[in-house]
């Protein structure tokens, strides 16, 4: 009974799901080890959260770039919208929800849903377009985010918000707190993110994305990226399939974020701009478009190695672009990827010959 | 079933239909009716203007004259998606799968509109979500085994050779069950031997499930052999329409096709 569960587990189908997971519950497994026996160094540890944050921004991103077949340039913007509500609904509920825990979870499904939302009104008429123009727009959607946050200034008093975007029009009450402050953005915040959060973040966005695409939903977002006038004659609504694509990975996008904003005190608009976009853009290629697994390994490595390499000191970016260029060449190489494709063969062939005998 | 018992009700009845692009009338004043289960064949030379045709019928263009109606419900204001949510499913001349989906999900992406469950009962994996992807699993390899697919249901649809890419097409039409069956070229690129069981393919599928099929063709020997009646059309005109005798015996088609 259990041999034939593990065995399922490996099957063609869900091989690739189960790595994925195995892997994250892995490495969680093994830095928790680490940073119980003093093995991380600070700076690592302040790595944690983030990268769990970019991981599942990267994994919403792939499902819009590496499934749906849609270049999308604006994710740190659905990023940012997760990251300031997140930030302004801990604020709030500081004081009537005390459980940091509880206020985390809340803060990031509110993350989620406001993004979702985002998601859905540029969704609108950034669907209608293809390829270049919808990269475009996109990109365009990210600096409006970026710029609007900027100029927003928001308190909070007994009466309410205040929502403002000229700093000496917010006056608020007796005990009133600012939450955002234009440029320099939200600081004073709680730091209630943790890293086992993030790491049940990650498996969240995972199961949401391996069981949207093993279902009615992914066939259809891949057969309208595969081919969108066969779609189309299948009865396939290639509008709206576009449109969940875009939505779920804007909401991973806003929990991301939301977790990201309250992993710091200090938190400035600027951070997610158009390089934190073409950043996680970049995790999604070099992981491979449409492979969960690559993407995870590849956000991992590629936001620890300028932090690692920084004794280099000057050289680390240097060095940075030549691991990136290594990485594009080797995974385009056909030589290379028959090498792989016939060892992963073998394997299946040994593995299958063992079972028979 | 007997012989008389068979639905032979209108499906398809298309009456002066015609497109322009920009200054050039490709198709005009075509008229065509297809009864259920009837094989019929669309032919005529090279640039005749029946993929347009096609086209028209699923609303991958919309024509600029006439009227298209499809068991008597006018398709004038439907798109390609709606066309085929009313019954007309087609295959491509130029084929057109999902390349990187498995043989057996491109039948269940034909599948789309049978499936009722929603997004969410599929991220939380809902009962319902099980029973219908195991019902639809089993009618998707049912459909496979008529075209002589199943055992490769597991393997990438662009790498099957060009005649299975041909079959899975009419498989994946098939799986969003439709009242008329549209196929281009069905033959295309087929050697003899694979147009002989195609010809048995087409003829079973439409016996199977009682479904009319109008088919364009260049190979008359498919066209002879399976279409009981046929429509030839020449320069956007219709040239000739009839049973395939009295298409082979007409001196205007005989003319069309090998000149005076």
């Amino acid at each position: 009974m259990m041999k034939n569960f593990i065995s399922k587990l490996f099957d063609q189908k869900l091989r690739s799901r189960t790595i994925s997971y195995l892997l994250v519950i892995i490495a969680f497994i093994i830095l928790q080890i680490m940073s119980s026996t003093g093995g991380l160094s600070s700076l690592l540890k302040s790595l944690l959260v983030p990268v769990c944050c970019y991981t599942v921004a990267a994994i919403g991103l792939n499902l819009n770039v590496g499934f749906s077949g849609e270049l999308n340039l604006g994710q740190a913007g659905f990023m940012s919208v997760g990251a300031f509500t997140g930030i302004c609904v801990s604020g709030v509920l500081a004081s009537s929800i005390t459980n940091p825990l509880l206020r985390l979870i809340i803060a990031i499904v509110a993350g989620a849903l406001i993004a979702a939302a985002m998601g859905y009104i540029i969704g609108i008429p950034v669907l209608k377009l293809q390829g270049d123009y919808l990269a475009i727009v996109t990109l365009a959607f990210g600096q409006i985010i970026k710029s609007l946050i900027t100029n927003m200034y928001l308190g909070f008093d007994e009466n309410g918000l205040h929502m403002s975007f000229v700093e000496n029009k917010v006056s608020l009450g007796a005990g009133g707190k600012m939450l955002l402050q234009g440029p320099m953005g939200a600081t004073g915040t709680q730091r209630i993110a943790t890293f086992t959060i993030g790491v049940i973040l990650i498996l969240c966005a995972l199961t949401i994305v391996y069981n949207l695409i093993y279902s009615k939903s992914g066939r259809a977002i891949m057969g309208c990226r595969d081919n969108r006038i066969a779609a189309e004659s299948i009865g396939i609504n290639v509008a709206n399939t576009k449109m969940l694509a875009f939505i779920i990975s804007a909401s991973l996008a806003g929990a991301a974020g939301a977790l990201y904003g309250l992993n710091y005190s200090t938190l400035v608009p600027n951070k997610f701009d158009f390089n934190t976009s073409i950043l996680i853009l970049v995790f999604v290629v070099l992981g491979g478009l449409g492979n969960m697994t690559g993407t995870i390994i590849s956000t991992t490595i590629l936001m620890l190695l300028p932090e690692l390499l920084r004794s280099l000191q000057d050289y680390r970016m240097l060095i940075y672009a030549v691991v990136l260029i290594v990485i594009m060449l080797v995974t385009n190489n056909a030589f290379l990827q028959t090498k792989a494709a016939k060892l992963r063969e073998s394997l299946i062939k040994g593995k299958k010959g063992a079972k028979q005998s | 079933m007997s012989e008389n018992n068979i639905d032979r009700s209108l499906i398809l009845e298309v009456e002066d239909l015609g497109i322009d692009f920009g200054g050039l009338t490709a198709v005009n004043n075509l008229s065509l009716k297809v009864y259920n289960n009837e094989i019929v064949g669309l032919i005529g030379p090279n640039g005749a203007g029946k993929t347009t045709v096609f086209n028209m019928l699923t609303k991958v263009y919309q024509p600029s004259r006439g009227t298209i109606r499809l068991c008597g419900q006018d398709t004038a204001r439907m798109t390609t998606e709606d066309v085929n949510k009313a019954g007309i499913a087609r295959t491509f001349q130029n084929i057109r799968l999902f390349q990187n989906l498995s043989v057996i999900d491109n039948v269940k992406a034909g599948m789309h509109n049978e499936i009722t469950y929603s997004p969410a009962d599929s991220i939380f994996r809902t009962r319902k979500y099980y029973a219908q992807e195991k019902q639809i699993e089993e009618k998707a390899h049912e459909l496979l085994k008529i075209m002589g697919l199943d055992s490769l249901a597991e393997l990438p649809a662009g790498s099957l050779p060009y005649g299975g890419q041909r079959r899975l097409e009419i498989a994946r039409a098939m799986a969003t069950d439709p009242k008329l069956l549209l196929l281009d070229e069905p033959a295309a690129g087929m050697n003899p031997q694979e147009t002989e069981e195609l010809m048995d393919m087409i003829r079973f599928v439409r016996d199977h499930f009682h479904i009319a099929i109008l088919l364009i063709e260049h190979d008359m020997k498919l066209v002879m052999g399976i279409c009981e009646r046929i429509t030839v059309i020449n320069f956007g005109m219709m040239l000739a329409s009839g049973t395939p005798e009295e298409i082979q015996s007409n001196p205007a088609v005989i003319k069309a096709y090998l000149g005076e």
